[in-house]
């Protein structure tokens, strides 16, 4: 017995050993490239450091985020640009996030059936996600453009719109067409995922379903969702996080506009534009918190989930 | 009211014929069995009845009403998959009923259809059980419980035993003929198991490659098939051939050489058959004896293997030509490997088949 044990507990340490091996290198990357910044922006945080005068930094605890002083509030809490960027933000996040959802899923459903030219289509679909951002967000800024964008055009050319419409500029429609181009670009990636998880769904369910003369509606909510929720899921997860922290689409799309400023538009502004690298640090800092809080949550609500299907 | 018939059906899978125009006629009421070599189409005949997939050409007639065109809901059939596909995130309860909700059935109807069906098969404390809670035997028994709810014109099984282990499967076959008989409906099942098929049927149908080689009642089978596939397709151990020639041709049977020299006459019917002729020589494992004196004819050899079943012990003996011949005898073998050996052949139970179309001749019964 001992002998046994002594000798599972030496393949253990082993094991512990080697595994630190393969994880040293890249932990050492991650904490110079994530980590350092990281840290180095929670610490301009809590400072008046400003881009033209790094030197002369001065500590001053909380103001950055919350000061009264001769009898006002001052700081990023009160401030309401941040507010209406995370406003912004959550707005952007749900509603994209749902429309990609639900036009990747029905992608999905049709990619999944059998026909002639699937796997090229397959293929073809990724496309618009393949396309860099910055690349994709350009041509969309063109297609979009007020004067010789081909939208307009065509709109016009079938008398749709009478004027031309300034897309990216109109407040009406800066977040709109921000949400488009970002449901194009990003729907193949939530329907890619969300195929995965229809392959793996049992065959033989829906031909029970079609012997017994179920409606395919029928079949779809009460069988292929519940089936395909935990792909659904970590899909919804992926892609709401990574929504949370958009910048590149909506920067080279409207710029500083305030009506699709993000959290991270918000905190660029600040840092680069006003160089008051302080403040644009705590805003970087709320909207790291706000997602660290959130993949908490979700985490935890993940595992409670997996423990009740595991029992 | 709900017999089944097929006329001349035929499925193509791209330029693959895989069934080639089958008849068939299943009467009301009546347990079919499939059998058939693996591939050679018995899933697929099952899925064209059930309209699971299209038939390329001929009729299916449901209780007298051509259903080519028809959803397997408007067929009225029930179909019990071999993989039990049952809906992982429902209960038991749920799987049963889901099938019935739109039907125009009320709440309570459903319900007792449900419970009636679960009352039936014993699970009725598994109600509110997932699939994945249950064992393989009861899971099987909530297949065949959603397939009983829908209260169908025909039940179709494709192999539904076959992931049981052995103890279960004997007794999931007796439930199920135990069925058969209460439900009194048309019953058409696919299997790979002799005894499930001997045991089971009213009517065998043994299919080859795409073809029906011969259909009737099991025994008509084991003691008359009609070729040489049938012959070896049912029973098991498979019956031993041995190829010869006819000596001698009469009334009371064919005069035919064994290896090793002897003779047999067997009881069949030698029409349009002459002295001369190649024929193949067929008898079961278990009509063989090794009892050589009395016997109508003895065959010599030696045993090459010995297999003990415990309540039997199989002789695997090499005749004089090479042939292998089994013989399966009741008890404890008193027999080693290597040792010579006669084994009695019994006239009346030998089979001949011409070698040129390996068609049986009629045995004189
Ligand atoms: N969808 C299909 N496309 C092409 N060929 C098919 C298809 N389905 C079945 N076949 C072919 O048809 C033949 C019969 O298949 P089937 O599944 O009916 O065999 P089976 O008798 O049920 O075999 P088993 O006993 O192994 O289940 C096989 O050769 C198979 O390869
Ligand atoms: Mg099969």
């Amino acid at each position: 017995m001992s002998v046994a044990a002594a000798s599972a507990s030496e393949l253990t340490r082993a094991r512990v050993r080697s595994a630190w091996i393969f994880l040293t290198p890249m932990m050492i990357v991650l904490a110079l490239v994530a980590g350092w910044p990281l840290i180095r922006t929670i610490y301009f945080a809590f400072t008046d450091a400003n881009l033209s005068a790094l030197d002369n930094t001065r500590f001053i605890g909380l103001a950055n985020f919350l000061e009264y002083y001769e009898g006002e509030w001052y700081g990023l809490l009160v401030d309401p640009d941040w507010w209406n960027a995370v406003w912004n933000t959550i707005w952007f996040t749900v509603v994209s996030v749902a429309l990609e959802t639900v036009f990747g899923m029905i992608v999905a459903l049709t990619l999944n059936t059998a026909f002639k030219g699937r796997g090229y289509l397959r293929a073809a679909i990724l496309i618009p996600w393949a396309i860099p951002t910055i690349v994709s967000a350009k041509m969309w800024g063109w297609m979009l453009h007020d004067q010789f964008g081909i939208l307009n055009e065509i709109l016009m050319g079938i008398g749709i719109i009478s004027q031309p419409i300034a897309w990216t500029a109109s407040p009406d429609t800066a977040m709109w067409a921000v949400i488009m181009v970002d449901v194009w670009k990003t729907t193949p990636f939530m329907a890619l995922l969300i195929l995965a998880g229809l392959q793996i769904l049992p065959t033989d369910c829906y031909e029970a379903a079609k012997v017994d003369g179920i409606h395919p509606v029928r079949v779809f909510f009460k069988v292929t969702l519940p089936l395909i929720r935990p792909a659904l899921v970590v899909a919804l997860i992926f892609r709401g996080l990574d929504a949370l922290r958009i910048f590149d689409l909506i920067y080279v799309l409207t710029s500083n506009s305030r009506e699709t400023m993000t959290m991270s538009v918000y905190a660029r502004q600040q840092l680069v534009d006003f160089q008051e690298v302080g403040y644009g640090s705590a805003a970087s800092t709320m909207l790291f918190m706000i997602i660290a809080v959130l993949v908490v949550l979700t985490l935890t609500v993940g595992k409670v989930r997996l423990g009740e299907d595991a029992k | 009211m709900a017999e089944v018939v097929l006329r001349n059906v035929a499925k193509q899978f791209g330029n693959v014929k895989v069934i080639k125009g089958v008849d068939l006629n299943i009467a009301d009421g009546e347990f079919a069995v499939f059998v058939g070599p693996s591939g050679c189409g018995k899933s697929t005949l099952l899925r064209l009845i059930a309209g699971l997939e299209d038939i390329t050409s001929g009729d299916l007639l449901i209780g007298g009403e051509r259903v080519n065109a028809k959803t397997p809901k408007e067929r009225g059939i029930s179909m019990v998959f071999q993989s039990y596909a049952l809906y992982p995130h429902m209960t038991v309860y749920e799987n049963m009923a889901f099938g019935l909700t739109l039907a125009k059935s009320g709440r309570q109807e459903i319900d007792k259809a449900v419970r009636g069906a679960a009352e039936i098969l014993e699970l009725t404390p598994l109600l509110d059980r997932l699939p994945k809670q249950l064992s393989g035997g009861q899971r099987q028994r909530v297949a065949i419980g959603r397939a009983i709810v829908r209260n169908p014109r025909v039940f179709l099984f494709d192999e539904p035993l076959s992931n049981l282990d052995a103890a279960l499967r004997v007794q999931m076959r007796i439930e199920i003929a135990k069925l058969h008989k209460e439900m009194g409906v048309t019953m058409i099942y696919v299997t790979h198991d002799q005894v499930e098929a001997m045991t089971l049927a009213d009517k065998i149908v043994v299919l080859n490659a795409g073809n029906v080689e011969q259909v009737g009642p099991p025994l008509e089978l084991y003691h008359h098939p009609r070729n040489i596939f049938v012959a070896g397709f049912i029973g098991s151990p498979k019956m031993n051939f041995i190829k010869t020639k006819i000596d001698a041709a009469g009334p009371d049977g064919l005069k035919v050489g064994l290896p090793g020299g002897g003779e047999a006459v067997a009881r069949v019917k030698g029409d349009g058959a002459s002295a001369g002729d190649s024929v193949i020589l067929g008898v079961r494992p278990e009509h063989l004896t090794t009892q050589s004196e009395g016997a109508d004819t003895v065959l010599k050899g030696k045993v090459d293997v010995l297999e003990q079943l415990g309540e039997a012990y199989l002789l695997h003996t090499r005749l004089a030509d090479g042939t292998l011949v089994t013989a399966k005898i009741p008890g404890d073998a008193a027999y080693n490997e290597g040792d010579d050996i006669s084994l009695g052949v019994p006239n009346e139970l030998c089979h001949i088949f011409r070698a040129s179309d390996e068609i049986a001749f009629g045995r004189i019964m």
